[in-house]
């Protein structure tokens, strides 16, 4: 009985969690086009709905009606498996973010493990549809991300060793707790070195600007899902913004404090007590989102060298540096 | 795998790609991202304009060159004008000749405003883009309020302008013009301080001051290694004797130097429209003796035998000038380079041939020079950077 009990509520609070986590996507296509909008002295979308709320809602549904076409020389399996490997491989993450004290679906051990791991796999769609697309472009474009992808995740997973060194878990739910143990509820201050490389990380590991040279527009016109139309394309679009998410999420749990309050605020404001943590937590999440679609106004694009020279003589330099830091302090 | 079993990857870039600029098509020979060979094809957007001049009137010919560089159209006609002027000895009167600098100079703002854009979209900056479209726009109005067109104005005659310019244009153009430089200084906050746009820029794309005479470079690539030549100050036409400015010259011929130029360049066009303004004088704007369109009484009685020298060219002085100098060359500072129109004269109408040195055609040839060795995103703003026009270039 209890087994059914917990399959159950698992389901009810996976169905609930997605569903808000798919509408937080959705209309955070329709901020992104407001923001660089108004970056850019444009409205963005305007007819839809008041101040086009409705927009995406109207996108969603000229995606869906949208033909399917798939290129006559593609690896059909391979073509279609690859979409539904990079949006289960970013949807599959979420499972373990907390986004209050105990709202979490499963508050596994290993949760910093888990999400590295998990959104690593997200690689394996962007190889498969380069390779299955059988287009220039599109291989291109999957090699460029492979080859990025892998370095910045090693960038990434170093930046967290510091974290988890002071949390003493890989646990997200204690990171959190243990963040709430100092005065400043924070390891932003602590840590900034890692979490600068994590921010760095975090822009390429998602192919946005000034890194989005996977989908360089420019050059390879839109990079490995050049050959993908309708729900295809857009199941690939799902999945970069989760990704956006996910690390978000990441950072405002490991570096933020994720849904706590630093104690001195507490402390001389007594009333920002009653707010509710999940509040605190989507705050800090939006702002990293903010920060995606903030630079994408502002930044142009490295070059594929540049980056990789980024990458591995830069970041991964810095991280191992803050790991030392970090355990000096630790063993003083 | 065996080494001789790597083969380059050939990639066909265009002319259908968001940044070969129009209908551009190269084909590249990659070693992983490396370019080996870049070859460009073009012809894609070839309309015959030097053709079809031949069997149309010096009058007629005038709307095809707007059809040339689209992003200069004023400037492309100044440049037939005054071939065509030097071919039947017309002297324009001061104004028009003030009011033509003035336009030019526009358009070359309006020109080198597009290529930011497209260039700085190129490299992944998107909002300049939107930034110089904004104020291209109020360029682009102003045209419209003086000829009635935007692009492709036709505005120069041979013998002076079609129309003259009002108080309220001045104005409206002096008041943009003061605030231009401002808007530069905007461009440049958003890409010149930039550290990855620098790093994209600098060093790459680099020719030398030699290399770029002998591939008969001109415009901002050619002063962007360091030589110092511009048609305006070395056979200045129009009132560019009567204004100053200077020409901004670069040192390292790279993607950085040429961008450098062209920026110093739209604030020396600014200097240029407000000394205009400043000193236009007053009387005509065409040449008493201007070749005029004379429409035959209706089209379905045109004749062939009809369209004979007289009946467009009436002044028999001008048609003993032109038999003195058969062949012309005229040129202009386009904003791509220089823009010249070679025209031989039969004692007809219609020119018997009709050459035009594009710049673009000239700078599409160094490309594979510029990009050969480079990334492949060092070909995309290779492309930006020498501003090319296929309209020029394929004619």
């Amino acid at each position: 009985m209890d087994t059914v009990y917990l399959i159950f509520i698992t389901t009810v609070k996976t169905a609930v969690y997605f569903g808000i986590l798919l509408l937080h996507v959705a209309y955070a296509t329709y901020t992104e086009r407001k923001v660089i909008g108004h970056i850019q002295l444009r409205l963005g979308p305007m007819i839809v709905g008041p101040h086009g709320i409705l927009q995406p809602i109207a996108d969603i549904v000229k995606l869906l009606f949208k033909e399917d076409i798939i290129p006559a020389k593609a690896d059909k399996f391979i073509f279609k498996l690859a979409p539904f490997v990079s949006l289960s491989a970013a949807l599959s993450t979420f499972a373990v973010i907390p986004v209050n004290k105990n709202w979490v679906i499963s508050d596994i051990n290993v949760g910093l493990l888990y999400v590295l791991g998990i959104a690593g796999l997200g690689t394996y769609g962007v190889i498969f549809s380069g390779w299955a697309s059988n287009s220039k472009y599109a291989f291109l474009g999957s090699l460029r991300s492979t080859a990025q992808m892998i370095s910045y995740e090693v960038a990434l997973g170093l930046s967290l060793v510091g974290v988890v060194l002071m949390a003493e878990s890989f646990n997200l739910s204690e990171i959190v707790n243990r963040q709430n143990e100092y005065w400043y509820g924070m390891f932003l201050f602590p840590q900034i070195i890692g979490y600068f490389v994590f921010v760095v990380s975090m822009l390429a590991e998602t192919n946005r600007l000034p890194f989005d040279l996977p989908e360089a527009e420019t050059e390879l016109v839109a990079g490995y899902f050049v050959e993908y139309s309708g729900i295809r394309f857009s199941l690939f679009y799902l999945a970069e913004y989760l990704a956006m998410f996910c690390m978000s999420s990441l950072a405002a749990i490991c570096f933020w404090g994720g849904w706590s309050i630093p104690p001195i605020l507490v402390k001389t404001f007594p009333f920002l007590s009653i707010i509710p943590g999940v509040v605190w937590f989507l705050l800090k999440v939006y702002f990293h989102i903010f920060l995606f679609f903030w630079l994408r106004g502002t930044l142009p694009r490295y070059r594929y060298d540049q980056l990789m020279a980024i990458g591995w003589k830069i970041l991964i330099p810095l991280a191992l540096i803050n790991i030392v830091i970090t355990s000096l302090l630790k063993i003083l | 795998m065996r080494q001789s079993d790597v083969k380059e990857l050939i990639v066909n870039m265009g002319p259908q790609h968001p940044a070969t600029h129009g209908v551009l098509r190269l084909v590249l020979e990659l070693e992983g991202e490396v370019v080996k060979r870049c070859t460009p094809y073009i012809g894609y957007l070839h309309r015959g304009v030097e053709k079809l001049s031949e069997d149309l009137t010096y009058v007629q010919c005038l709307p095809l060159t707007d059809r040339l560089d689209y992003l200069s159209s004023m400037i492309n006609n100044i440049g037939f004008c005054l071939a065509v002027e030097k071919l039947m000895g017309i002297n324009i009167p001061k104004r028009a000749k003030f009011i033509r600098t003035l336009m030019g100079e526009m358009a070359r703002i309006c020109s080198h405003l597009v290529w930011l854009a497209t260039h700085a979209l190129d490299i992944g900056a998107m909002t300049v883009f939107l930034y110089t479209m904004r104020d291209r726009e109020y360029l682009l109005e102003l045209f419209e309020m003086v000829v009635g067109a935007r692009l492709t104005v036709s505005y120069p005659r041979v013998g002076g302008v079609r129309c003259d310019i009002n108080e309220e244009f001045l104005d409206k153009l002096y008041r943009f013009i003061e605030d231009f430089p401002n808007k530069i200084q905007q461009y440049e906050t958003l890409i010149d301080r930039n550290r990855v746009w620098l790093k994209r820029t600098k060093g790459v794309g680099v020719i030398t001051a030699e290399e770029a005479i002998n591939w008969g470079l001109t415009g901002p690539p050619l002063r962007a290694t360091g030589v110092y030549y511009d048609v305006r100050k070395f056979f200045p036409y129009d009132a560019y004797d009567e204004v100053e400015f200077e020409v901004p010259l670069g040192k390292n011929g790279d993607i950085y130097d040429r961008y450098k130029c062209r920026m110093q360049e739209m604030r020396q066009s600014a200097r240029i429209i407000k000394q205009c303004i400043e000193k236009l004088p007053t009387g005509l704007v065409l040449a008493e003796d201007a070749l005029r369109i004379r429409m035959p009484a209706s089209p379905l009685k045109i004749d062939k035998k009809e369209i004979q020298f007289e009946v467009y060219i009436e002044d028999k002085k001008i048609e003993e000038f032109i038999q003195k100098f058969p062949e012309v060359y005229a040129s202009v500072e386009s904003p791509k380079g220089e823009l010249g129109f070679y025209i031989v004269c039969d004692h007809s109408a219609k020119p018997y041939r009709m050459r035009v040195r594009a710049p673009s055609f000239v700078h599409i040839a160094v490309l594979p020079k510029l990009c050969e060795g480079f990334l492949v995103a060092d070909v995309i703003a290779n492309i930006g950077s020498i501003d090319i026009v296929l309209g020029e270039c394929d004619r």
